[in-house]
């Protein structure tokens, strides 16, 4: 297996606080990977160095071998935290938007997707609910070709339902040589999908494991290992 | 819709005895195709490296085989099949004896409780 991401004594610190303290991690590709922790444990921050919108304080951080940069970009697909369609967009505008950024993007798998949400093209951002919003963005982030998946807090806004068809959009659109790195704390309704777990915590790497040896050695779900492992 | 997995165990062990089950009980026939991977992956709501891991484990087992370029069948073997049911039930006889003599109750009276039963009905 190769890897998509390798992090050498990775840190990151914001004036005081240090939010990643020299980590050593290997993603590899092909694997569905869940990366929880409490809040403010540097979950974010990871991802946001995956795609430089931040830069190390020291370490190294390689994406398919490259410091992040226009290469890497090309090839990691990112769902942000918060919303940066703008409110005077139309769905098509965010389609184009995506088809000009993007020579990954895949115009008619989104298509297909938001028919199948009653999505039209015309439909204005601004009169969106915000689980119609949140379901937009996944479906143009995940109509991307793309080598590795960033997925920042993808259900924390939306309703059950909506999860379940976050999720199954998630895994309609895995191809088997991609990597996906879901950040959350709803591990109860990501677990299921998951190849490997990281626990972060104090922006350190507690734990990562693949799923299933966690499951056969300790007899218990991941929901509860959290718990376990971050009891307050 | 979403299968009920258990999460504390693992997914694959739980998906190979369901479709142990779905073959055993004749939901699929002997010979029969098995949908693919990814569309197995998506009806059960779990991760397409999941689902290949289970038929891997499928296949070990000798129920499923499959075909390099056509996909996986179900086995014709139906002593196989036969051989699979009587594994499958005879673990279910284990789980249950293991419950009653927790209850207090032995092989023997459990049995006998059985029978009565059986006659009842």
């Amino acid at each position: 297996m190769t890897a998509i991401v390798e992090c050498k004594h990775l840190t990151k610190r914001y004036k005081n606080k240090e939010a990643l303290s020299e980590i050593d991690l290997t993603l590899e590709s092909g694997r569905i990977i869940g990366l929880l922790g409490p809040n403010g444990s540097g979950k974010t921050t990871l991802i946001k160095l995956i795609n430089k919108l931040l830069v190390p304080t020291s370490g190294e951080l390689l994406v398919a071998g490259e410091k992040p940069g226009v290469e890497s970009k090309a090839m990691v697909s990112y769902l942000p935290e918060q919303s940066y369609l703008g409110d005077w967009m139309y769905v098509k505008d965010a389609l184009d938007f995506f088809k000009d950024f993007y020579e990954d993007f895949d115009n008619s798998r989104a298509l297909n997707m938001l028919e199948k949400l009653n999505i039209a093209p015309n439909d204005k951002i601004k009169s969106m609910s915000k689980g119609t919003k949140e379901k937009l963005q996944l479906i143009l982030v995940m109509s991307r070709r793309a080598k590795l998946y960033c997925l920042d807090e993808p259900i924390a806004g939306v309703d059950p339902a909506a999860r379940d068809y976050i999720l199954s959009t998630i895994i309609n659109n895995y191809d088997e040589n991609a990597t996906i790195l879901i950040s959350t704390h709803l591990i109860a309704d990501v677990e299921n999908i998951l190849d490997d777990v990281i626990f972060i915590q104090d922006g350190k790497i507690r734990l990562h494991q693949d799923v299933d040896d966690i499951r056969s050695k300790q007899g218990t779900s991941i929901d509860h290992l959290f718990r376990e492992v971050f009891k307050c | 819709m979403a299968w009920e997995l258990n999460s504390g165990q693992p997914i694959y062990t739980q998906i190979i005895e369901r479709i142990m089950i779905e073959i055993v009980s004749g939901c699929y026939k002997p010979g029969e195709k098995l949908p693919s991977v990814r569309e197995l992956a998506s009806i059960a709501a779990v991760n397409p490296n999941t689902m290949q891991k289970a038929m891997a484990g499928l296949e070990q087992s000798g129920l499923v085989f499959s075909h390099r370029t056509s996909g996986r069948f179900i086995t014709e073997d139906s002593n196989m099949i036969k051989k699979a049911k009587e594994t499958l039930a005879s673990a279910q006889i284990e789980e249950f004896m293991k419950k009653m003599e927790q209850l207090g109750i032995t092989r023997e009276e459990t049995i006998e409780l059985i029978q009565k039963k059986g006659e009842e009905s």
